[in-house]
């Protein structure tokens, strides 16, 4: 979008007008109490007394992710991320009369893998009925979805996060899956204040979504981004959905209530705008304070809508004049109902493209994260903070396990040097790992220089630094030519021990007193006047030896 | 165009308000609000069949098989088509109004609906 709209300011070009184009939060939905996240009850949660009794907060989610495939729901026109405006539209897009819409069976297998992946029941018969409110990026007027009988329901999903004060201890929690519907996406509108006026494109006018809803099993923000990362890996993992939230093809609407322990649940607001798994997790817990805080002072909680202003990191009431919606739900007269089948249900003699097979689909399912997961740690034995670290990077597993398989090292050696002296580097260069100056050979090369023995640790971190400033020379050659070459004489490292001790005088007092953290001192200016070509290992030996 | 009190209890000043602003149509007269009346009456006839345990139907498609499409890129590159028909576009945009203009509420509106003093 940014392309074109950058044509239309240059055009018109004034100081307002730059300013004023902006495509702003959806303001359709003004309200919140509408078939979703079950298990909340809208009801006024009595004003505790400042902090006095606990509180405590409900989240449930409702997330859109775009299918990805070639063409949409309904209609055969493309889908694609940036287009010149309604370049993208089918008369059936549009709305024109005399158009139906026509079912992408590509859609319906995304929808189907994307159920089966959360544990759901496939649902063999499902329905599509028709949601009625007017915007002017809905040009038929209401849209079609899956309100009655969606295609998968009852299933769930396991997530984990760190907790504790050094964020080392991994959690596991789940929240159950209400349900997976199909539905169609609207067009997107620009906002034109200066004009008061909206621009409408309806490229993305039938694209095809899956609303995944979550119940209100979590509980802070920090769930709520655990349990979305994990469903953007499963579904990037299954490609039903490419899941990128910066290009809006994954999209989450949050449910927040709060109440005390033993009450009724709070009135919940539906929080909306939100553009990144980071910014999920601060709204939420800015809209759990904002609550906490107006209960506190002895006020009430509307149910309404609100939008996350990401640059003042608070949320927005964006209730609309226009009252509570009445959407009007009927079933699609144009389509009959989707059935699907199983190896057992399939009638003989019938068109493959014309059916669904779920047990087809199922048996094709990859490897999900947390399997993906459990593998790594079973194989290479290393951590399972380690794993889940591993597949947050794409591209980070196959950079670990190439190093492994051309290294000699302890694969839980290897992971140290991927994830504190690879991913930091790359991290601090914001680079991916397909970008790295360093390749897996080079690094399995200087691992298996280290465990030789041809090169101490600390030889090793210089070599790296080297490598990543990429001359195109090999480990081994950085090594002979600064001559990192491990000093394997012992008199020599005696002979330099020894002289360090001797200008220590004061640590050496220290340590023979009992200090003995001052020995890594010593150790490091051992280091230092080698050059990083002793091996710690041996110096600490050395110089315990000599202050006994 | 008199004011006259609202017949028939089913049908509140509420209710009528409710239809006039989902479906932006104005009742006008009293007449038209008895037309929608009669109309209703004539659906409520379906009442008199007993359709304890039958199914209902949604679609007379029911039997019908939902053809399936192939994942293929058929449709678009209309632009100039879909635009023509529009009064007012801008660079290949549609133009709207800003927003949703809400309905006035019911006693700040000009209708019939209007229950006189």
């Amino acid at each position: 979008m940014a392309a074109y709209r950058g044509s239309l300011l240059a055009r018109h070009g004034r100081a307002g007008g730059v300013t004023g184009l902006h495509a702003g939060p959806s303001r359709r939905r003004a309200q919140a109490a509408g078939p979703i996240a079950s298990g909340q009850r809208a009801g006024n949660s009595p004003a505790g007394e400042l902090g006095v009794a606990p509180w405590v907060a409900v989240v449930g989610l409702e997330i859109h992710a775009q299918i990805s495939s070639s063409s949409k729901l309904f209609s055969g026109s493309q889908v694609h991320f940036a287009a010149p405006p309604n370049s993208l539209v089918s008369f059936f897009d549009a709305s024109l009369p005399g158009t139906l819409p026509v079912l992408n069976r590509r859609c319906v297998e995304a929808a189907v893998m994307t159920g089966l992946a959360l544990n759901c029941s496939i649902n063999k018969k499902s329905l599509f009925d028709r949601k009625h409110y007017f915007y002017a990026d809905l040009p038929a007027g209401y849209q079609i979805t899956q309100q009655r009988l969606p295609v998968a329901v009852n299933g769930s999903l396991s997530y984990s996060f760190c907790v504790g004060g050094k964020k080392n201890q991994m959690v596991t929690r789940t929240v159950r899956i209400k349900q997976i519907q199909l539905e169609q996406d609207s067009g997107k509108s620009l906002h034109d204040d200066t004009r008061s006026q909206t621009l409408i494109d309806l490229n993305r006018a039938g694209v095809g979504l899956m609303e995944v809803v979550m119940e209100p099993d979590m509980s802070s923000g920090e769930e709520a981004a655990a349990a979305v990362r994990e469903l953007q890996l499963i579904l990037q993992t299954l490609g039903s959905s490419q899941a990128i939230m910066a290009e809006g093809q994954l999209r989450v609407d949050a449910n927040v209530s709060v109440h005390h322990p033993g009450e009724a649940y709070g009135v919940r607001t539906e929080v909306k705008n939100i553009n990144s798994i980071r910014f999920l997790a601060r709204a939420i817990d800015y809209e759990i304070q904002r609550q906490i805080k107006e209960l506190g002072n002895g006020g009430t909680i509307m149910n309404e809508t609100r939008a996350f202003d990401d640059k003042l990191g608070c949320t927005i009431s964006m209730r609309d004049k226009e009252g509570k919606q009445d959407y009007r739900f009927m079933p699609e007269p144009n389509l009959p109902p989707l059935i699907l089948y199983d190896t057992k249900s399939l009638p003989a003699n019938v068109n493959h493209r014309q059916v669904v097979n779920i047990d087809w689909i199922r048996e094709r399912l990859p490897d999900m994260p947390s399997v993906r997961r459990e593998k790594l740690v079973e194989q290479y034995g290393i951590l399972p903070e380690h794993s889940f670290t591993l597949l947050n990077e794409e591209g980070l597993v196959k950079f670990f396990e190439n190093v492994v398989r051309q290294t000699q090292m302890n694969p839980k050696k290897v992971i140290g040097w991927i994830l504190n002296e690879m991913l930091h580097r790359l991290n601090q260069h914001s680079l991916t790992i397909k970008e790295s100056p360093v390749s897996s050979l080079f690094l399995a090369d200087l691992l298996n220089l280290l465990e030789r023995g041809t090169i101490s640790s600390s030889a090793a971190k210089q070599v790296l630094e080297e490598l990543w400033n990429g001359e195109g020379k090999t480990p081994l050659q950085i090594v002979k030519e600064k001559k990192l070459e491990r000093i394997q004489d012992q008199q020599e490292l005696e002979q330099i021990c020894q002289a360090v001790m001797e200008e220590h005088q004061e640590e050496v007092m220290e340590i023979k007193k009992g200090n003995r953290k001052v020995l890594n001192k010593l150790i490091g200016l051992v280091q230092r006047t080698t050059g990083g070509r002793a091996d710690p290992v041996v110096v600490k030996q050395i110089l315990e030896k000599r202050l006994s | 165009m008199e004011q006259k009190p609202l017949p028939q209890k089913t049908l509140t000043v509420e209710v009528l308000d409710h239809l006039e602003r989902l479906a932006l149509v104005d009742f006008r007269t009293l007449e038209g609000v008895q037309r929608l009346e009669k109309a209703i009456q004539f659906a409520d006839q379906l009442h008199a069949v007993n359709t304890q345990g039958v199914e209902p139907m949604d679609s007379v498609l029911e039997d019908r098989c939902l053809y399936l499409r192939e994942d293929n890129i058929t449709e678009g590159n209309c632009t100039e088509d879909l635009l023509c028909n529009a009064r007012e576009t801008v660079e290949e945009y549609f133009i709207a109004p800003p927003g949703n203009i809400p309905l006035p509420k019911l006693n700040e509106r000009d209708t019939f609906l209007q229950v006189s003093e």
